[in-house]
């Protein structure tokens, strides 16, 4: 099944075509464009209709686009991203909702088992279009299952591809993006980040999806960071900037495939890196990033990579979440590390 | 139907004693024991000894030409299975999963589909296989390890085996909801999609998920429960205390409980199920009350969990030999007939021992070859890194 192209020209054009708008918001409007662009694709979720999801991600779209293409689905992750297989293959491209981070895990074996497999299975005879958006992150202070970062089980899986935006801009292109892609794509969503503002032109033409982009360019140390961590990570780069520090700031963007080679670039003109990231440390993103970059700039290095992360441990009561998620302190903390090695 | 109390166990220390106001659990699951029959609610349209019998509800007008062609249908894939089974035990198969005992209810399933409804299989069902026109040497590779299964799924509306236990059931409860949303329910012309699973599936959260799902959305699926009485040493007492026919109530949706040995019963209930769907009356649960005669795969033992009396006695309701009585008795076919049906068996097994002997070894790029659609920059890099390793060895001996 050839995937409908996209045409981005006319797809959801607002009046004006540089707007500022939240991360929820643009994201709203990338899924509206998206199912304008394409009557195959659905979105799936629990309530995600009526009530717009709890996040308000997809408000209004049922209003506009009917029970058929956004539907409030029985209460089982499994059931989601499972028959949303069943979809992908009848030619359909499903936009699954999970609620939160830490409801994902009755549907890991769908995803895992099927979504992940069949196109490998087949040898390419099914393809899974399917993306399945994952409200992600701490910070919010939540009851326990929704504040964790589960990103690394899907980076972990071959067949899967995992991205998380970290401002409008990049929320409102990388999910009709996603929708486009024929591989199915874990999307985190920065859940903290939703409400905050950005410049959001819809007229634009985005770079490509998976690819990781210098945020700020700096020459004493490299941050790279992704989703909610990108924001701390430019608030630590300002504040080190005001003591004469000047870091280089990256945000991943691409979780898999990694997009490394801005990173190495960067990192063989700083000779450090600090990777950030919400997750427990243990075999994770900043894991595979710091064993990638000491393997390609090993010459470079002038310090040893560097994991500012959630500790590893499940994620705390809330009242503890401040301490147990990174932030500008510990991101410092960790680049005056580097420096002093 | 006999009384539940013939059916308990002789085991008097074992179990409390039942008392009139409580029954033992033994009782209460009576309907299920593998060792009788299906109970009051069966459908059988042919018994064990070939006698045609009705039934209040189902029936099917049957041509002597379409039976001798279901006989046909049974006797080759069990040849295919018999065939597979022996060549895993001379080492050509990695393992193999045998279906004998349910050609019935494969083939009248099978057989009961129109090529414009969809099937979701879950790894025993050669069978179905055999009716959406796979060849059983598309099988082959999945069990000796040369690919997954190499049929076009869409092209043959057969998905790929599925090995997890019940992932399939929501996949096609998704696709089902597919066909309903694409506008093709509602009148004779209309497509539905079966679904296979087992008796011990029926434990699985996919399953009761896939329930859910299609009862609410009434997409076209009939979900096709073999009971074949045993998940692997587990009897089905130890899955349901509730004949799994009955479960379908709770979710709001018929359920009906066939002699899954009885192809004329599974073809007749299967073909009405599917209409319904068709019509807009899914989902339908029918399951297929039959037996696993032999293993559950070329690496179990049975006879370390079940007793052979089981067996011998599920031998006399051998689901190819009463259409073979009652071909006979109609005088709807001759020896002439089965002596072609025999031939055309031997063909097919040579015919399967020759191309699995020949099956080649898939070559080292096959490890990294569609794992996307799209490509990954990174996994490139690793293939090309490996295969330019093991080009190192190329010609030299080692």
């Amino acid at each position: 099944m050839a995937a409908p192209t996209m045409d981005r020209s006319t797809a959801a054009a607002p009046a004006t075509p540089v707007q500022t708008l939240t991360i929820s918001k643009a994201l709203n409007m990338g899924l509206r464009a998206a199912m304008e662009a394409n009557p195959k694709v659905i979105m799936m979720g629990e309530d995600i209709g009526k009530l717009g999801g709890v996040f308000r991600i997809t408000d209004g779209l049922q209003k506009d686009f009917g029970e058929q293409r956004v539907l409030d689905t029985p209460l089982a992750e499994s059931g989601i991203i499972g028959t949303a297989v069943g979809l992908a293959i009848r030619g359909y491209r499903p936009v699954c909702e999970i609620q939160f981070d830490g409801f994902i895990f009755p549907g890991f074996d769908q995803i895992v088992s099927q979504v992940a497999k069949l196109h490998y299975r087949t040898q390419g005879k099914i393809k899974m279009p399917i993306v399945i958006r994952v409200p992600f992150g701490g910070g919010i202070g939540a009851v326990e299952h929704h504040s964790e970062s589960p990103e690394s089980y899907f980076a972990h899986t071959a067949g899967l591809k995992v991205v998380s935006c970290s401002n409008p801009a990049d929320a409102y292109w990388m999910i009709q993006q996603a929708i486009d892609c024929d591989d199915p794509v874990l999307f985190f969503e920065p859940k903290r980040r939703y409400y905050e503002k950005g410049e959001v032109d819809t007229t634009a033409t985005p770079g490509p999806l998976f690819e990781s982009r210098v945020l700020r360019q700096g020459t004493d140390a490299t941050l790279v960071a992704y989703g909610p961590m990108v924001r701390t990570s430019l608030d630590a780069a300002n504040a080190a900037a005001e003591d004469g520090t000047s870091l280089e700031v990256i945000d991943l963007r691409t979780l898999s495939p990694l997009d490394l080679a801005p990173v190495y670039e960067s990192v063989r003109r700083t000779g450090r890196l600090v990777v950030v990231s919400e997750a427990p440390s243990e075999s994770s993103i900043a894991s595979e990033i710091a064993a990638k970059v000491q393997q390609e700039c090993f010459y470079s290095l002038q310090a040893p990579v560097l994991r500012v992360t959630g500790f590893d441990t499940p994620y705390p009561p809330s009242k503890l979440e401040e301490e147990f998620l990174p932030d500008l302190d510990r991101v410092l903390h960790a680049v005056d590390r580097s420096l002093a090695w | 139907m006999s009384s539940p109390e013939q059916w308990t166990h002789p085991e008097p220390d074992a179990a409390p004693a039942a008392t009139a106001a409580k029954p033992t659990a033994e009782q209460v699951i009576a309907g299920l024991r593998a060792t009788d029959e299906g109970g009051a609610d069966l459908v059988q349209l042919l018994t064990p000894e070939g006698e045609r019998v009705q039934h209040p509800d189902f029936d099917i007008d049957i041509t002597a030409e379409e039976l001798r062609g279901l006989y046909r249908d049974m006797v080759l894939i069990r040849r295919v299975d018999r065939e597979a089974n022996a060549l895993q035990r001379k080492g050509q198969l990695g393992i193999w999963v045998p279906l004998l005992g349910q050609e019935a209810a494969q083939i009248g399933a099978g057989r009961a589909m129109r090529q414009t409804d969809m099937a979701f299989p879950s790894y025993r069902e050669h069978g179905i296989a055999w009716t959406r026109g796979i060849n059983p040497t598309e099988l082959l590779g999945i069990f000796r390890g040369t690919d997954q299964g190499t049929w076009d799924p869409v092209e043959k509306r057969f998905h790929p085996y599925t090995i997890v236990i019940g992932n399939q059931v929501l996949n096609a409860a998704g696709y089902a909801m597919g066909q309903k949303f694409d506008g093709k329910v509602g009148d004779d012309e209309g497509e539905a999609t079966m679904c296979f699973f087992g008796d011990g599936a029926t434990s699985q959260g996919d399953v009761h998920e896939g329930f859910v799902w299609a009862a609410v959305y009434d997409a076209p699926l009939v979900f096709f429960c073999q009971n074949n009485q045993w998940a692997i040493s587990e009897p089905t007492e130890r899955q349901s205390r509730l004949p799994l026919y009955q479960r379908a109530r709770g979710y709001g949706f018929p359920g009906i409980r066939v002699d899954g040995n009885d192809v004329l019963a599974t073809l007749a209930v299967t073909k009405w199920a599917l209409d319904e769907c068709r019509h807009g009356n899914g989902p339908i649960l029918i399951e297929a009350f039959t037996y696993r005669m032999d293993a559950h795969t070329t690496s179990d033992d049975p006879t370390r969990y079940r007793l052979s009396d089981e067996l011998e006695m599920w031998k006399l309701k051998d689901p190819i030999e009463r259409v073979k009585v009652y071909l006979v008795r109609q005088q709807w076919a001759d020896s002439a007939f089965f002596e072609s049906v025999e031939a055309d068996a031997d063909e097919l097994g040579e015919e399967l021992r020759e191309f699995c002997t020949n099956m080649p070894d898939p070559p080292a790029e096959r490890i990294f070859s569609n794992v996307y659609a799209e490509g990954n920059p990174n996994l490139d890099a690793q293939r090309d890194e490996f295969l330019d390793y093991v080009s190192g060895f190329a010609g030299g001996e080692h």
